[in-house]
């Protein structure tokens, strides 16, 4: 008797889960890790939704993109979380993503209007060093001096093309001549964040690309305030991490949930001190305790997705010229 | 040898070797079908391309010229720590490439010993960031195994050939000249085909410790055209590039190398009687002592490093770990259900193809591997629940290369040897295999079967490709760690991959003797 009742307790269990919606959502490694702000929001989720949130984490945003285009119109994925600025005109060509209704109030340093991409997190790129020295204040100046700096191939990584149109944005026409004043204090090139990070950490360079918010992590998490980063008055180059729901989604009305849910109060207040980033909307209770000691630049640059598109193939050769003499 | 009666069958070998062709071919196929029309290869290329070429015939040439008199001293001398130290020189070869970079910045960095060293003594310090810098990289990953391999084939030299040498008053130039040259004409062309086609798709290293784009590889593009561009014609055609390459070194290195064995012998226990002087002793000392320090001191630091953390792991890194060990068991097997059929039709007639197709497993990108199996599995069935099964059989081919060098100068000897025996005790096939081949083989299958686990664990393979976050294999999981500003944690992850690497390759590779040589 007591083996049936399990059995039947089994049976109605198993279409219990059969009948819950599965929302996919592809993401980047980062983001589903125990560290990362996947366990959080997807309890936070699947508290809402009466449904099954799987989040598929795949490298990074790039890898994310190329994921999506190699499986095309039959991916099993719904929402893809964790593009750019600098991959959404790519992204749009594909045809693969599909406008969506969220609104929110953002607290982002310009508008945001795009239909189909919905931004959740954003940061500034800078230059992290150690708190007791002082750093050049502007592109021009670290050409001038001998600081070391450590950053990453625009070729095989986000921050890396963000350094880019960093100085693309700033300096324009000038922008070659100043990658070959920085060609002697750059002392390498790494495939990505980790690589570049790590080094740092091992005192192989005075500086490091990051974030302006990578010294929050070091405060708030390990309670090391030997960290802060660099301003530069020409402004500081912008990411901002957005989410889109695809075309081909079996589950449409829980995408667009996903999406809104992404900008809502209940995930905002888990991105900062999960994914170090500032919240694309600031939460009820204001920035975690630290941020407020972060760098703020003066001024936000950003080129639009098409801007960042159009100028990648010319602004890649005039950095690979200017480092390779 | 080639029209003599063989009690081997090479046709499982064959199979095998078709088989690994066809997963290396086949994934090159699916990706450019899925392509659509790119850009074709550029300028840019061609500068990608020499540098890549260069770096690898440096880092080959430089690591088996250091190698030989290493192996040399090893082979000759005997000392307390010696089949440690032979051991923990696997260990750079199988470590995961961010790990051994910081590893050796730890050593050769600018805020490395060696420049506090030079700092203190009031000299200038040294950069390792350059051309330098990756060849000493591939030298520090590729000299251990150019010396194993090396040091085995002084070890298969009949000991009745010193021996008779020693008794002739045969000693110095002309013992290097009778017996050890020979041999090596016969070991040095594979093991520089061997390291030229690891070094050939080299990628990070190349990038971190080449200091900028004037070190840019072909693998680099390889990346850059699948994940930016999405131009996979491009990659599908230079990942070609990449194989016909690594086709042509293998081919020259074989054609080089002379395949006539060392001759019979009673398997007795090696001694060397010209080596007993002065000279040679302190020669030795100092080569070994020098190779020693310049592996063993990168290690130091990782274990330094790891030490404090890698009590206070997280759970994940430890369920990683278990998967990496499960993988490389799978992987082990299938990589010695390849090998050593292969090695037995090595010592047939189709030799020279066999051991091309082997070898093209290194000089495949691991990217088109895994979105060559990617495209092919997904209309099948959803590619994830095949992580780690693709993982094992992309690793037992990677590793592949390695196993048949190991074990194809003793197959050789062996078919030499006793073929013949075999054929007139009408003893062909399968006993004669399981018997007889086997048998013989058993130290260097116990090597090649240490290497795969070894190289599988420490290996990033394309799980990346496939994975979800719940199935994490312990390379994956410490680049996670790193990824999420946990740097402590994955220096506590790499010392556990050492160790687990370590561990298996000791393992495998000491409980398959019977005699404690090598």
């Amino acid at each position: 008797m007591k083996h049936l009742l399990f059995a039947a307790g089994i049976l109605t269990a198993t279409t219990a889960v059969a009948e819950t919606p599965i929302l996919t959502v592809y993401t980047y490694d980062s983001f589903v890790t125990d560290w990362g702000p996947g366990p959080q929001v997807e309890a936070a989720f699947e508290a809402t939704c009466a449904c099954d949130l799987k989040l598929v984490g795949i490298e990074d945003g790039a890898a994310l993109l190329s994921r999506i285009r190699l499986e095309g119109a039959r991916s099993d994925a719904d929402v893809v979380l964790g593009l750019d600025t600098n991959l959404m005109s790519a992204a749009m060509d594909t045809g693969l993503f599909a406008p969506n209704s969220v609104t929110a109030d953002y607290a982002l340093p310009i508008t945001w209007t795009d239909p189909v991409f919905v931004p959740y997190d954003w940061g500034y790129f800078a230059f992290v060093h150690s708190a007791d020295v002082e750093m050049p204040g502007n592109f021009r100046d670290l050409a001038e001096s001998d600081v070391k700096i450590l950053i990453q191939d625009p070729r095989s990584s986000t921050p890396g093309l963000g350094l880019l149109y960093w100085i693309k944005a700033a300096y324009g026409d000038e922008a070659s001549q100043i990658w070959e004043g920085l060609s002697d204090n750059i002392v390498t090139v790494t495939k990505g964040w980790s690589e570049a990070y790590g080094l740092f950490l091992e005192g192989e360079a005075d500086m490091v690309l990051s974030y302006t918010t990578s010294p929050a992590y070091h405060l708030i998490a390990e309670g090391d305030d030997s960290k802060t980063t660099a301003l530069f008055s020409e402004g500081h180059y912008m990411q901002v991490e957005v989410a889109a729901k695809l075309v081909a989604s079996d589950q449409p009305d829980l995408a667009d949930q996903f999406l809104s849910f992404m900008v809502s109060d209940a995930a905002q207040s888990i991105l900062p001190t999960t994914n170090w980033m500032y919240p694309a909307v600031t939460p009820a209770a204001g920035l975690p305790d630290g941020f407020e000691t972060l760098t703020t630049p003066q001024k936000a640059l950003l080129y639009s997705a098409d801007e960042a598109a159009a100028l990648r193939g010319a602004a890649l050769d005039e950095w690979l010229s200017a480092l390779s003499r | 040898m080639a029209e003599r009666a063989q009690p081997l069958s090479p046709l499982p070998g064959i199979s095998a070797a078709l088989l690994v062709a066809a997963l290396i071919v086949g994934t090159l196929v699916a990706v450019l079908v899925r392509a659509e029309p790119g850009r074709g290869l550029g300028v840019g290329d061609l500068a990608a391309l020499r540098f890549t070429l260069i770096q690898a015939m440096l880092s080959a040439g430089l690591s088996v010229a250091i190698a030989i008199p290493v192996a040399r001293a090893l082979a000759r001398r005997r000392f307390a720590g010696r089949a440690a130290l032979i051991a923990l020189l696997g260990a750079p070869f199988i470590l995961p490439v961010i790990v051994a970079i910081m590893a050796l910045l730890q050593v050769f960095g600018r805020a490395g010993w060696l420049n506090d060293v030079l700092f203190w003594v009031g000299l200038p310090g040294v950069q390792i960031y350059g051309l330098h810098g990756v060849v000493l990289a591939h030298v520090f990953f590729n000299l251990p195994l150019a010396t194993r391999l090396i040091l085995q084939a002084w070890q298969e030299v009949p000991a009745e050939r010193f021996r008779l040498a020693a008794q002739l008053g045969v000693n110095g130039w002309a013992m290097f000249r009778l017996i050890e040259l020979p041999m090596l004409a016969r070991v040095v062309p594979g093991a520089l085909a061997v390291v030229f086609a690891i070094c050939l798709s080299s990628f990070a290293v190349a990038l971190t410790l080449g200091g900028g784009p004037r070190a840019t590889t072909v693998e680099l593009a390889i990346f850059q055209a699948f994940r930016y561009d999405f131009d996979l014609t491009r990659a599908a055609m230079l990942s070609g590039l990449q194989l016909i390459l690594t086709s042509i070194a293998a081919l020259i290195a074989l054609r080089l190398s002379r395949a006539d064995g060392m001759g019979d012998g009673l398997d007795r226990s090696l001694r060397r009687w010209d080596a007993r002087g002065p000279m040679a002793r302190v020669c030795d000392t100092i080569w070994i002592a020098l190779a020693g320090a310049f592996l063993m001191l990168p290690l130091t630091a990782l274990i330094f490093k790891g030490v404090t953390s890698i009590v206070s792991l997280p759970m994940a890194v430890w369920s990683a770990a278990l998967t990496s060990v499960l993988v490389a068991v799978a992987s082990t097997t299938v990589l010695l259900c390849m090998a050593v059929p292969m090695a037995a039709a090595l010592a047939t007639r189709h030799g020279r193809w066999i051991e091309v197709a082997g070898i093209l497993g290194l000089a495949a990108s691991p990217l088109v591997i895994g979105t060559g199996l990617f495209l092919v599995l997904r209309p099948v069935s959803d590619p994830s629940n095949w992580a780690l099964p693709v993982t094992a059989l992309v690793n037992a081919v990677m590793a592949l290369p390695f196993a048949l060098r190991i074990l194809s100068p003793a197959a050789r000897d062996t078919a030499l040897r006793y073929g013949r025996l075999g054929c007139a005790l009408n003893m062909g096939g399968a006993p004669f295999f399981w018997r007889v081949f086997v048998p013989r083989l058993r130290p260097q299958i116990a090597f090649s079967a240490g290497l795969g686990a070894a190289l599988s664990i420490g290996d990033l393979g394309v799980i990346t490709l496939f994975a979800t976050s719940d199935q994490a294999t312990l390379p994956l999981q410490m680049y996670r760690l790193m990824g999420a500003y946990q740097m402590e944690a994955a220096a506590g992850a790499a010392l556990l991959l050492l160790s687990l690497s370590m561990g298996a390759f000791w393992i495998l590779d000491r409980g398959g003797r019977w005699h404690a040589e090598a």
